[in-house]
């Protein structure tokens, strides 16, 4: 019997009241981006936000309860952003998407800020519900500009023992997302061993299910088998971009015990109905009958920044109802 | 070309012509943005007739102030239009709009969603050239979202892939442009910034192209706009399409790529971006006319076009004023130039039977 877990990469977008309000305090140009050092007022807007993405979670009845990341302005380079060891540069673009952020340059030694600990210390929810939600390393390191370590592999190391040192001191969570959208943008070549060895590093620093969820496509078979020697718990397939790469991969190399798959399209307002989304399980689970999933994280294939409002909350009742309507799937 | 000679002003000065014109949006004066604020207040009571006359005016004072900077041809700004996909997409049946989300920061766009098989709701574009050539001495040039850029920012949700999406939006602005010949446009310009963002689509471009230049007549001008990328992912590729003129920004970094499009010869007209829209200091003359010579690199001056690198419409409107003033002192003076054997043309020479 597989166990089905509904959730969220997080990346929310902004109740739309907040995205107004924002703007407002903070100004729309780059210099007025967060820094970490937000005044009484704007962080008094933030919690009324987060606080409405995570009751807006707990409506639609998620197994796991995210912080919804609405101070990332930089997106997945968000941990960088505020270190001080960072430099924000100009504007660029944020993959091959229509976005922007900042780029982030290191300029000296890095260390952890606390700046994530807080943001999850701010969610009330119980922590067998809480999920952390981070980069991977190798995105995080791949998103930013090294001015100071110069050596890849260091800078890498460097990064993976920064996230490592915010992982501890966030509070105890059940479940840590490891976001690692560059693994499949960038594959990682000769370098897998290396990425393999830095997620053990912030996946060691964590007393929780971690997860590593690449996304937009299918690692390389190569890839795929570094992060299977990293110590996840479980590891993401897109089932939206590339459903059938994902599941070769399954097929012809294994994968962890527990799997997160992503089945709702984080990046289009089409809302999939909760049982399009347990077929997308058990496509899965059909096409892989050697495997024996303990669980399966049911998620959006992205983080859901990219969606109108209404069109985001709908996707988090499609998740959680398609988990809701057990019994199990059998595998 | 032919099809160039026609915008040579009567009274031009010298034999040379390089062909002085805007990429078309420009900054909205702030009484427009706030007849906007006002129109779209249900408790203002500000009606449909308040806001036609707003736009009109605005429109017609930003058409003057292109003529009184010189250019040749000219827009009226894009005064009545908010966003490029958007007002597109308030015209189009089949497109609705769920909310706004973030491009980047606090920066948000409307994005709208195809829920059903697209239909033109109404004409897009032809009242506002019809305006704007009625109150311009000058030719007017149409711009135009392109079909490409209209659906890689929307949300997808009818059709099975991009391309049937795409295809179908280049055949509706085939339409519009078919309208807009009728009504006498003679230079239109399509803008396809998200091939930017992703380049590998060029041959979806190009196919999009087709569809949109079918049937178009000889002798009206269709140019591309495309905004800052990796252009030697595009080209030569890019010369492929079946338009007169490519539309480029090259100013916004120093003219890095020139050499991107010296081999193999550029082969269609260019249209150089020569002063940056993303910085509010106005070039001068003197630099402006070297960034002309940038553009003779590439091609001869009866197929350069003098522009900005992209729309002006972040820029304070006196610093953009100022801008399209020197960049057309800056073509008068190379073309004199050029008629007195001063300047050496660069670019190579394009085969035969180009």
């Amino acid at each position: 019997m597989t166990r089905v877990v509904a959730t969220t990469p997080g990346l929310y977008p902004l109740p739309d009241w907040a995205k107004d309000e924002l703007a407002d305090l903070k100004g729309r140009q780059k210099e007025d981006l967060i820094g970490g050092d937000e005044g009484e007022e704007l962080a008094a807007a933030y919690d009324r936000a987060r606080e409405e993405v995570v009751k807006r979670q707990q409506d639609a009845g998620l197994d796991r309860v995210v912080e919804g990341q609405l101070r990332w302005d930089d997106m997945l380079a968000h941990p960088l952003a505020v270190n001080d060891a960072v430099e924000t540069r100009g504007i660029v673009r944020y993959y091959d998407n229509n976005n922007f952020y900042r780029e982030p340059v290191v300029t000296g030694d890095l260390s952890a800020t606390g700046d994530v600990a807080a943001e999850l210390d701010a969610v009330d929810v119980a922590s067998e519900q809480l999920q952390g939600v981070l980069p991977d390393p190798y995105s995080l390191a791949n998103l930013a500009t090294d001015e100071y370590y110069g050596d890849e592999a260091e800078f890498m190391e460097a990064i993976a023992d920064f996230l490592a040192a915010e992982v501890r001191e966030c509070p105890p969570m059940e479940t840590l997302f490891l976001l690692a959208p560059s693994l499949v943008t960038e594959p990682p070549g000769e370098a897998g061993e290396r990425v393999s060895e830095a997620i053990d590093t912030v996946a060691g620093a964590v007393d929780a299910e971690v997860v590593l969820y690449p996304y937009w496509g299918a690692l390389t078979e190569k890839a795929h088998a570094h992060v299977l020697d990293a110590d996840i718990d479980a590891l993401g397939y897109d089932l939206v971009s590339e459903a059938d790469d994902n599941l070769y991969n399954v097929q012809e190399y294994g994968t962890t015990d527990d799997v997160a798959l992503g089945l709702v399209d984080g990046q289009n307002t089409l809302v999939e109905s909760p049982d399009t989304v347990r077929e997308r399980v058990e496509w899965f689970e059909e096409g892989t009958p050697n495997e024996d999933f303990g669980t399966v994280y049911a998620t959006a294939n992205t983080g859901l920044f990219y969606l109108p409002v209404n069109k985001f909350g709908a996707k988090l009742d499609a998740l959680a109802e398609a988990a809701a309507a057990g019994p199990e799937v059998t595998a | 070309m032919t099809n160039r000679e026609q915008f040579r002003p009567a009274d031009h000065p010298n034999d040379h012509f390089l062909l002085t014109t805007v990429v078309g949006s420009y900054k909205k004066p702030k009484w427009l943005d706030r007849a906007r604020e006002l129109h779209e207040d249900d408790d203002a009571d500000f009606t449909d007739e308040n806001w036609a006359e707003a736009t009109d005016d605005a429109a017609r004072l930003i058409t003057e102030e292109h003529e009184r900077a010189g250019l040749d041809v000219v827009t009226d700004g894009e005064m009545r239009r908010n966003e490029m996909v958007e007002y597109f997409a308030h015209r189009i049946d089949g497109y609705v709009f769920n909310g706004r989300v973030k491009v980047w920061g606090h920066n948000y766009f409307d994005k709208p969603s195809v829920v059903s098989e697209l239909e033109r709701d109404r004409e897009w574009l032809v009242s506002e050239y019809e305006f704007t050539s009625s109150v311009a001495d000058s030719p007017v040039k149409v711009p135009i979202t392109g079909p490409y850029t209209l659906a890689s920012w929307s949300f997808n949700e009818a059709y099975d892939t991009e391309r049937e999406l795409a295809l179908d939006l280049a055949d509706l602005v085939n339409e519009e442009i078919d309208a807009l010949v009728e009504a006498g446009a003679r230079y239109i310009q399509i803008d396809e910034p998200a091939l930017a963002t992703t380049p590998d689509d060029h041959a979806l471009v190009g196919e999009a192209l087709e569809h949109i230049v079918a049937d178009v007549p000889d002798d009206v001008r269709v140019g591309l706009h495309v905004c800052y990328g990796d252009y030697s992912r595009v080209y030569p590729e890019a010369l492929d399409f079946p338009v007169d003129e490519l539309d480029l920004e090259l100013a916004n970094d120093d003219f890095a790529q020139v050499d991107v499009f010296t081999d193999p010869p550029f082969t269609l007209d260019l249209a150089l971006g020569v002063v940056d829209n993303h910085t509010a200091e106005v070039e001068s003359v003197a630099e402006i006319k070297e960034n002309i010579k940038q553009g003779l690199k590439i091609v001869p001056p009866e197929r350069l076009t003098i522009s900005p690198d992209c729309g002006l419409k972040l820029l304070p409107r006196e610093v953009a004023y100022q801008k399209m003033e020197n960049m057309v002192r800056a073509a008068r003076e190379v073309e004199a130039e050029l008629d007195a054997g001063q300047i050496d043309v660069e670019a190579p020479a394009a085969s035969a039977d180009d």
